[in-house]
């Protein structure tokens, strides 16, 4: 078999922007996936005909916009398009919506509370500090802090500044962000039910954790640090589904000479002599490469493609403590027409965005209740969304696609696989609620695809379903992700590496860990770095 | 005590009770003394309703000349840079004219509506330069302004949004055409025009069948997501792809005080507009005389590292100021920072580095940054849609 330069297993959108910039550097780069297709979770399918469905990831914000338009993403077919809105539903008929335009949501807002619409400039300043300090360290590799070298002190006194700079309040902030629950650090500002809810959501995705845990407000941060062109905190659809994104770097990777092979199921990193020298694929076809890098998430890396003799105890006892605990499901929905929601007239702007119907955190604390319990939750948070109301490209005119994403879906139901039962009683449970604020919703339904964490796992290979290839705790972040000693992207063995969501800095469709991977890669290849800087804030 | 006439006060176009309604955030400027949106609901949203779906725009306050008689194509050809001869009937061409210094007075579009009969369509009010070129042809000359409405649609659904609205075959309009349908006993004239770059049609209808037509737009253009745009969504796609705007990127000659202050169609990068091989046209022999002697400025489209907007910035090679920048902005769907540059020759050929001397302002906080820029070829938006015909459903 031919010999590669490096080798990168699994075309994820993290895999893709690794490979994009080792080839960029000239390297002669494989991309080995085990599906028919690339993407992982960052991928668009017809299930239905002449329906596009974004099966796993929906939404787009936190891509890095130096990657985008360093590996020229929009020539490659992919337009990130924001769309306005929001909204949640209330059990009493009402609902709280969430406008683009500041004074139209602070009136929208008043009208629950005028204290909160007020409170909500305290608020977003606050939120804004702490993405202000997090966000230039997102296309940096984390510092180490127990290194004495050169480019680790120098990496930490960047750190070590940017907190200093916040002052003392701001640190106290930055601390109680990071350790908080978002119930308790949104209570602190606001006091209303609805408007708590509508913003404390993005705290729990991909979570297994409650709205009142501890640590929750870092996920909340997680997801407002992101922009679309500049407005930090906003979302957009990728034109086409979120295959777009991983579409468009496999384009820019093939420009710059690269090679994907599909249908290739690493079976194990071939370790000679303590160093990482090619993969063996499931169907016996071997691959060499000086450079082997893992898209997978760290339990799948170390303790499924990786010979556990080939590694330090260590690695394996942290791999096996991992924290990837599925907690989400989805469902992708083909409707024949756009569907009616109570007090809402069709043409709102807050239709575009994201609907919930979780209109306090009692609520949702109580759909984690039922995640403990091992089973999913009977009134679950949905992150729901119609982006064919945006994207023309996804549906034919006048259809509609939907997405809804949903907290919180057990890895195991007691103990046991998910049945095909335990599925449709999930399925049912999304659709009774949605159908409980929309009268026509049912009989609009022409398909639905849903996908437990059992789903995900066997399609996407996600541990557990584990969106984000890790839990966001402050534990497996940083320096710490995915564990301390091993976060600056080289595995433990040579010519060994990780590039995946379950690297600095974590989960959602990104590229940073990607980006960041191949710029260690290619220092200890003594090649130039082909990876942007970030863009300065201010 | 005497009260204004009515036509002082600030007009609004015949589409304005539609336009007001949807216009929520109120926030109106001043087109050639109509009532325009700066933006409807949202700049970035209206700007991709044009990249994405289909966006509508109205361009009534444009101004409108008629021009007919026997010596029309004559006299446009001696008004305009271009062979005007070459615009067919049914066609439209894009152009430039000069003053006799051979200096660009305005850029706009001429349609060849029939025999002996064009309708040119220009930002600055042209009566006054018409009439004075007209010496000796036989032509009449016609304000329409306010005699047509128009309104742009922009967009990739734009044509879908438009057959469903009734407009069969209009798949088959290639760019630069026009054509003709019935609207409700009126006739509407469809040209494959735009400012945004993208795929696109300009409707022109008589004002009393202006918001019949807007009506039946939207009511047949929602299942293609069709939205109303303000100018400020306009700008950033015009910038997007790489269209210069009178008054902003070149100032009328006409309008100049200050000696030096104008431009040729060189020195803007529509050399290409200029058709030396016609004999005689306005400004042939001062525009002659450039191409001999060399040109004082070029025109450049800058790609700018970062993500801070080079308003307004100088243009430095090395420690030498070499230009200006007369528009730029951050371009969402190419995602990448544009400026319109007029650089002082040599400098600014293709592919030259140099770099914008930029400010920027955050919280009352004035920072000065040096962004590495490069020369480049082409415009940053331009997508095959534009071109193809049909041009396909999105
Ligand atoms: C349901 C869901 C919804 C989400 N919603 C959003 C959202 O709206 N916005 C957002 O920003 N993020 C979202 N996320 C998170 C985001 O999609 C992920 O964090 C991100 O896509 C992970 O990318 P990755 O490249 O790191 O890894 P992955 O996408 O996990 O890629 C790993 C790849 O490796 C392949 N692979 C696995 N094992 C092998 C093997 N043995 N051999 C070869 N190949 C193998 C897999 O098939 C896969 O292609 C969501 C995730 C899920 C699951």
């Amino acid at each position: 078999m031919k010999k590669y330069d490096a080798i990168v297993i699994g075309a994820g959108h993290n895999g893709l922007t690794n490979a994009a910039y080792l080839a960029k550097a000239g390297l002669d780069v494989a991309v080995l996936e085990r599906n028919s297709y690339i993407g992982g979770a960052t991928v668009s399918r017809e299930l239905y005909k002449d329906w596009t469905y974004t099966n796993c990831s929906y939404v787009c914000s936190l891509l890095r916009p130096e990657i985008a338009r360093d590996l020229e993403l929009p020539r490659h077919g992919l337009q990130v398009v924001p769309y306005g809105g929001g909204v949640t539903f209330k059990r009493d008929g009402d609902y709280y919506g969430n406008y683009y335009d500041h004074n139209r949501q602070y009136r929208e807002m008043s009208r629950h509370s005028k204290r909160d619409a007020n409170a909500y400039e305290r608020y977003t300043a606050d939120v804004m500090k702490q993405t202000r300090l997090i966000r230039p360290f997102l296309l940096k590799r984390p510092p180490d802090p127990t290194s004495l070298k050169l480019r680790d002190l120098r990496d930490l006194a960047d750190f070590a500044g940017s907190f200093m700079e916040m002052g003392e309040r701001g640190l106290a902030d930055t601390l109680k962000f990071w350790t908080k629950s978002v119930g308790d650090y949104l209570c602190e500002y606001f006091e209303t039910d609805v408007i708590k809810a509508h913003l404390g959501g993005s705290g729990i995705i991909g979570t297994a954790l409650g709205v009142f845990s501890p640590g929750t407000a870092y996920v909340l941060l997680h997801h407002y640090m992101g922009d679309v062109d500049g407005n930090v905190g906003s979302w957009g659809v990728a034109r086409g589904g979120m295959g777009a994104v991983s579409g468009a770097l496999a384009k820019s990777f093939q420009a710059f000479g690269g090679e994907i092979i599909c249908d290739a199921d690493v079976d194990r990193i071939v370790v000679r002599g303590g160093k990482a020298t090619g993969v063996a694929l499931k169907n016996g076809d071997e691959y060499h490469a000086d450079v082997v890098v893992s898209n997978l998430d760290p339990k799948r890396t170390f303790l499924d493609v990786m010979d556990v003799q080939d590694l330090p105890a260590e690695v394996v006892s942290k791999a096996e403590n991992f924290k990837i605990r599925g907690s989400s499901g989805k469902l992708n929905i083909a409707l024949d027409g756009l569907p009616t929601f109570h007090g809402l007239d069709k043409s709102s702007p807050l239709m575009l965005g994201d609907m919930h119907f979780s209109d306090s955190l009692e609520r949702i604390e109580r759909a984690y209740d039922d995640w403990k319990d091992g089973t999913w939750s009977k009134d679950p948070y949905v992150d729901m969304l119609i982006p064919t109301q945006t994207d023309p490209s996804m549906a034919p005119p006048g259809k509609h696609m939907m997405t809804v994403f949903v907290q919180y879906a057990p890895p195991k139901i007691n103990g046991g696989e998910w049945t095909d039962a335990d599925k449709d009683g999930f399925e049912k449970s999304v659709i009774d609620q949605i159908a409980a604020h929309s009268p026509d919703f049912k009989d609009l339904i022409l398909h639905c695809e849903t996908r437990t964490p059992r789903e995900i796992e066997a399609e996407v290979g996600l541990t557990e379903g584990n969106i984000f290839q890790g839990e966001l705790t402050f534990d497996q972040l940083l320096f710490n992700r995915p564990f301390p000693g091993y976060a600056q992207y080289r595995g433990p063995v040579q010519g060994m590496y990780m590039c995946g969501s379950g690297t600095h800095p974590g989960g959602g469709v990104m590229a940073a860990p990607g980006a960041n991977a191949a710029r260690e890669i290619l220092h200890d290849l003594r090649k130039p770095s082909t990876v942007p800087g970030g863009y300065a804030d201010d | 005590m005497t009260t204004g006439s009515d036509d002082t006060m600030m007009l609004t176009t015949p589409f304005h009770s539609r336009i007001a309604a949807a216009c929520e955030l109120n926030s109106w400027g001043d087109w050639m003394g109509y009532t325009t949106p700066n933006a409807y609901t949202d700049v970035e949203l209206e700007y991709f309703a044009v990249r994405n779906a289909a966006g509508v725009f109205d361009l009534t306050p444009m101004n409108k000349y008629r021009i007919t008689g026997t010596d029309a194509e004559a006299y446009l050809n001696r008004l305009v840079t271009r062979d005007v001869s070459k615009i067919g009937i049914g066609r439209v061409g894009y152009t430039v004219w000069c003053d006799e210094a051979g200096q660009v007075m305005d850029d706009g579009t001429i349609f060849h509506l029939a025999e002996n009969d064009y309708r040119i369509c220009a930002y600055a009010r042209a009566t006054d330069w018409l009439h004075w070129s007209a010496l000796g042809f036989d032509v009449t000359i016609e304000d329409e302004t306010a005699e047509v409405a128009a309104l742009a649609v922009q967009g990739p659904t734009s044509c879908a949004a438009l057959t469903a609205m009734g407009l069969v075959g209009l798949d088959q309009l290639k760019p630069f055409g026009l054509t003709e349908f019935d609207f409700e006993g009126e006739p509407l004239v469809v040209s494959r025009t735009g400012f945004t770059g993208d795929l696109g049609y300009e409707l022109w209808i008589a004002p009393h069948k202006a918001e019949a037509l807007w009506d039946r737009l939207f009511e047949s253009g929602e299942p293609y997501l069709i939205k109303p745009f303000g100018t400020h969504a306009l700008e950033m796609a015009r910038i997007e792809a790489g269209f210069l705007q009178a008054g902003v990127d070149f100032m009328p000659a006409e309008e100049v005080v200050r000696n030096g202050r104008s431009r040729s169609p060189f020195e803007l990068g529509l050399g290409w507009l200029v058709d030396m091989d016609k004999s005689v046209f306005n400004g042939r022999r001062a525009l002659q005389q450039e191409l001999a002697r060399g040109s004082r400025y070029r025109f450049a489209i800058l790609d700018v590292d970062g993500n801070k907007p080079a308003n307004h910035s100088f243009i430095l090679k090395g420690n030498k100021q070499v230009g200006t920048v007369t528009s730029a902005a951050w371009c969402p769907t190419a995602k990448s920072n544009v400026a319109f540059a007029q650089i002082e020759m040599p400098y600014g050929a293709v592919g030259e580095e140099l770099v914008a001397e930029i400010y920027y302002q955050r919280e009352l906080h004035w920072t000065r940054v040096l962004a590495p820029c490069k020369v480049i070829d082409a415009p940053v938006f331009s997508h095959p849609r534009r071109r193809a015909t049909p041009p396909g459903n999105f």
